[in-house]
């Protein structure tokens, strides 16, 4: 009988040999893999057992973290103003993941990042615990609050950049949420999230409107048909008579007119009369003598058709289409498939204010590791010339006149000079919606241009006679621009 | 070959050494293993050592001392090793259902208990020692036990199902009771009982066919009806452990007594067709199935199951663990936490390491319990040491198999280390018979009666 048993000891050798391997296996090879497992949840576990770092803006944390006792959470998220900062946080929730800054930052902010290996060495031989590194942004806190107090609760978005850097000053969107709200995991922070929701709440406060929403621009894209047509030899004179008749009928239809608001003089205006006024006569038959290709091309240089402006929230693309040649009469001014966030304005009002070249935008300025080392430093960088210096500079001229005597009066600051457009784009069938109300402008001294903005007020109980980018928007880009010089001074 | 003449015995028995104080060496360590990981989860969960800290090390160290006493006085020539592994086992089951109780999320506390039946346990442990003298005795009641055990076997397709395995007999009032865990014992004595008597029918009776020995159609009936009994218990008990487990024990017992290959591949025939057969219309077989083959899959409503759960518990315990009382096995909510999945908790706290540890603990415990049916003298005891040691194997490798996923999940207990009475009890009466078995293959044999021969032989010193 011995001869079996040796046998069947050799079997049940092989079965705890099997096991031995089995737990090798899992533990050792497949260990990493199941440790970071989306699924696992002791990487989220893991993730809040520490504060997270903090969002910086003007030296000034604008996010916390505080201890809960719901979970097995420890830390969640905590916002100062957070309604106002909102589009630029985005949120960090136990329960809902995380969002823009909040969600590109994640490495650094909850102290994962490779980029904090050091540091987290450091920790480990000196018994410290895992801690997160801030972002610090571009952002302006009085100039945010400037434009966040401007739209008050109008529904809209406000972005300024600074055209020399490219730095982000404000974003501001409207009707915004507090992410404090939903930054736990309880019953009450799932309720807060879920009415948030387009679902139950149709004006979207959690849609980011001046980075994600594009809207048409209406006269505010006049200024790049002004550019492209200077750049292309089409004009050279800003002071000079155009070839513009009126009524104007666009191409290809046959009789159908492109009308102005009202009876302005628009008739063989010069540019900088058709800016003031807003000739859509002068700039439609300016984009239809240039051609789809060419506008196109102008336009991609301010940065339209690009998917890939990251701030480092990606924005939206916008879009200026290829189109038939109606079509891109109208998209000359701002309407038909023409399609533009409000970052996308800034930044076109940003590169005219700094001399043609375009300055990529950005909002992160240093990640700033636990130790206050800084791991990276943003160098702003140049991202196209969209029109050579003497066109900016005739552009300039141009929008200064538009505040100085045109529909942009609402803008002026006393000894500064400012330059905008104004714009109201129609939307809806039959333009039955009440239009986009758009302002852009900048304000220039004498020590340089330290900001551009760009208003869009989407709709509003005001009249819609009333509703001009002139009235609503500008007082808001006034504000956001006295915000910024006076931080300056 | 009759038994009587192959008297092969691997271990010098004259005069061999009792190795008692080696045992009652290594249960030292036994007891002070579990106290040390008892304070280290305490420290590690409160900061602070748990104040039942003496109380458990005394009321363990007495446990075994007194299990020591006893083997030393009723069985001293036992093996030494396979009492401080059960007490190691034992102790480590405690700390980690205790662990796990400092989890409010996975309801009552179940450590008191557990040391409840872990001393009913060595209860039962020493009475076998004291008042088995012999286990040839047990032969006595070969088709008792099989009545005995067909009992246990069918008694639970009587109560009420406890998540989906009917594999408890509900006394309301009193709690229930696994009764697999018994008939595991109970089944082995007449099966080595009935072999012993049987084997050389089963054995010389044959037909070769094919190059295989095939039994004679009425030597065949008892295994079919053991197959058909497993079967069953698989499809109305929907336990597929306990099925695997009184299959497996057959065959293995079955190639010991006729050491014919013929029944492995019979046997393996057998429980092929029928994990097939059963497997195509048991829905819960294919869900264990299916939950094998993807361990990570969500669940339909889109949550984690359990064994994606315990996969992420080994996983995230590499090689170290992450230390007793600090990993996060609380996670695999389910059923069966500190029972059925006991082993991903420490997977996870004390690492590869340390799961390997008690594996190669688990392995040793087999390894004695061979050892002593290579070295038992009687057949009976040979059949009925290598029927435990196998049925604790398999129950081992189907558990741990199971848990870490190398095999589809059965509804059984880790020996020892997991919650739950039956088992830690029956466990201590199989260790009890073992200890019993090797104690009579040890001891030394009895001086040869004085012959005649003897004497005319005898030398003559100078």
């Amino acid at each position: 009988m011995n001869k079996p048993l040796r046998r069947v000891a050799i079997f049940c050798g092989l079965l705890v040999l099997a096991l031995l391997v089995r737990v090798n296996w899992v533990q050792f090879v497949q260990a990493d893999e199941l440790k970071h497992d989306i699924h696992n949840r002791r990487v989220a576990i893991e993730r809040y057992s520490t504060p997270r770092g903090n969002i910086i803006v003007d030296g000034k944390a604008i996010t916390g973290s505080t201890v809960t006792d719901s979970g097995d959470f420890k830390y969640k998220r905590t916002y100062k103003d957070g309604k106002m900062w909102a589009p630029v946080t985005g949120y960090a929730s136990q329960a809902f993941d995380s969002d823009k800054l909040e969600k590109l930052n994640d490495g650094i902010l909850s102290g994962t990042d490779d980029k904090l290996f050091f540091s987290r060495t450091v920790d480990m031989f000196t018994g410290g615990k895992k801690k997160g590194g801030d972002v610090v942004t571009t952002l302006d806190a009085k100039a945010q609050k400037a434009a966040f107090d401007g739209l008050g609760d109008k529904k809209g978005a406000v972005v300024a950049l600074n055209p020399e850097t490219g730095a982000i000053l404000a974003l501001a969107s409207t009707p915004s949420y507090d992410p404090s709200t939903f930054a736990g995991m309880t019953d009450a922070d799932s309720k807060a999230y879920n009415a948030l929701q387009k679902k139950n709440d149709p004006s979207e406060p959690m849609l980011n409107r001046a980075l994600r929403q594009t809207y048409p621009p209406g006269s505010t894209f006049k200024v790049v048909t002004a550019a492209a047509a200077l750049e292309h030899g089409l004009y050279t004179n800003i002071d000079a008579k155009t070839n513009s008749p009126l009524p104007y009928t666009l191409p290809d239809t046959a009789g159908l007119p492109l009308t102005n608001e009202g009876n302005i003089p628009c008739e063989n205006a010069s540019l900088r009369e058709a800016l003031r006024w807003s000739c859509n006569t002068v700039f439609g038959k300016i984009s239809a003598d240039l051609g789809n290709k060419t506008m196109m091309a102008e336009a991609e240089k301010f940065g339209f058709n690009n998917d890939e402006v990251d701030t480092p929230v990606r924005a939206s693309e916008s879009v200026y289409p290829k189109d038939n040649r109606p079509q891109n009469a109208m998209a000359g001014i701002g309407q038909a498939s023409n399609r533009a966030t409000p970052l996308q304005m800034a930044m076109v009002t940003a590169a005219i204010a700094n001399g043609g070249k375009l300055m990529k935008p950005y909002m992160v300025e240093q990640l700033v590791a636990p130790n206050l080392s800084v791991i990276q430093q943003h160098t702003p960088q140049e991202m196209s010339q969209p029109l050579k210096p003497e066109n900016a500079q005739k552009i300039q001229q141009m929008m200064e006149t538009v505040v100085k005597e045109g529909t942009g009066t609402n803008a002026q600051i006393d000894g500064v000079t400012v330059g905008g457009k104004t714009g109201t784009a129609q939307h809806g069938a039959n333009n039955k919606d009440n239009p986009y109300a758009w302002f852009i402008s900048y304000a220039k001294t004498d020590k340089g241009t330290p900001v551009a903005v760009a208003v869009v007020i989407e709709s509003s109980d005001t009249l819609r006679d009333d509703i001009a980018g002139g009235k609503l928007s500008a007082p808001i880009a006034k504000s956001v621009m006295e915000a910024v010089l006076q931080g300056k001074k | 070959m009759s038994s009587t003449t192959t008297n092969t015995t691997t271990i010098g028995t004259i005069g061999a050494p009792s190795r008692r104080n080696t045992e009652l060496a290594m249960l030292v360590f036994a007891v002070l293993v579990p106290v040390f990981a008892y304070v280290n989860v305490g420290l590690a969960k409160d900061g602070s050592v748990p104040a039942g800290v003496l109380g458990y090390s005394l009321g363990l160290g007495l446990l075994a001392g007194i299990a020591h006493l006893v083997v030393r006085k009723w069985a001293p020539y036992a093996d030494p090793l396979m009492l401080p592994i059960a007490t190691l086992l034992n102790g480590m089951g405690l700390i980690f259902i205790w662990r796990l109780d400092q989890e409010p999320s996975l309801g009552k506390a179940m450590a008191p208990n557990q040391l409840m039946w872990s001393t009913f346990g060595v209860a039962l442990f020493l009475a076998i020692l004291i008042f088995l003298k012999d286990h040839r005795v047990l032969q006595r009641y070969t088709y008792i036990s099989m009545v005995v055990a067909l009992v246990l076997l069918v008694a639970p397709v009587f109560f009420p199902g406890v998540n989906g395995a009917k594999i408890w007999i509900t006394i309301p009032g009193l709690g229930s009771l696994q009764p697999g865990e018994f008939a595991k014992i109970i089944i082995a004595i007449f099966f080595a009982g009935y072999l012993m008597v049987k084997r050389d029918a089963l054995a010389l009776a044959s037909r070769r066919f094919m190059g295989l020995y095939l039994p004679r159609g009425r030597d065949l009936g008892p295994i079919l009806v053991i197959w058909a009994l497993s079967l069953m218990i698989l499809v109305f008990e929907t336990d597929l452990g306990t099925s695997l487990l009184f299959f497996g024990l057959f065959v293995v017992m079955l190639y010991v007594a006729t050491e014919r290959t013929s029944w492995i591949v019979f046997g393996l025939l057998l429980s092929g067709g029928g994990a097939v057969a059963v497997a195509t219309f048991e829905s819960h077989v294919q869900t264990r199935v299916d939950n094998w083959l993807n361990p990570l899959a969500l669940a339909s409503n889109g949550g984690v199951t359990e064994t994606a759960q315990a996969m992420y518990s080994f996983g995230s315990g590499g090689i170290l663990g992450s230390g007793l009382g600090q990993g996060y096995s609380r996670l695999i909510l389910g059923i069966a936490p500190k029972s059925d999945y006991i082993l991903a908790t420490v997977g996870e706290e004390i690492g590869l390491a340390g799961l390997m540890a008690m594996l190669l603990l688990y392995g040793l415990l087999i390894e004695r319990g061979l050892r002593t049916a290579l070295a038992a003298r009687d057949p009976f005891g040979k059949l009925l040491a290598v029927g435990l040691t196998g049925a604790f194997a398999l129950q081992v490798f189907v558990v741990a198999g199971g848990v870490t996923g190398l095999i589809p999940l059965t509804g059984m207990t880790m020996p020892f280390l997991a919650q739950g009475g039956s088992s830690v009890i029956a466990n201590w009466a199989l260790v009890a018979i073992l200890l019993r078995i090797s104690d009579t293959a040890r001891r030394p044999a009895p001086a040869p009666a004085p012959s005649t021969d003897a004497e005319m032989t005898q030398v003559v010193r100078p």
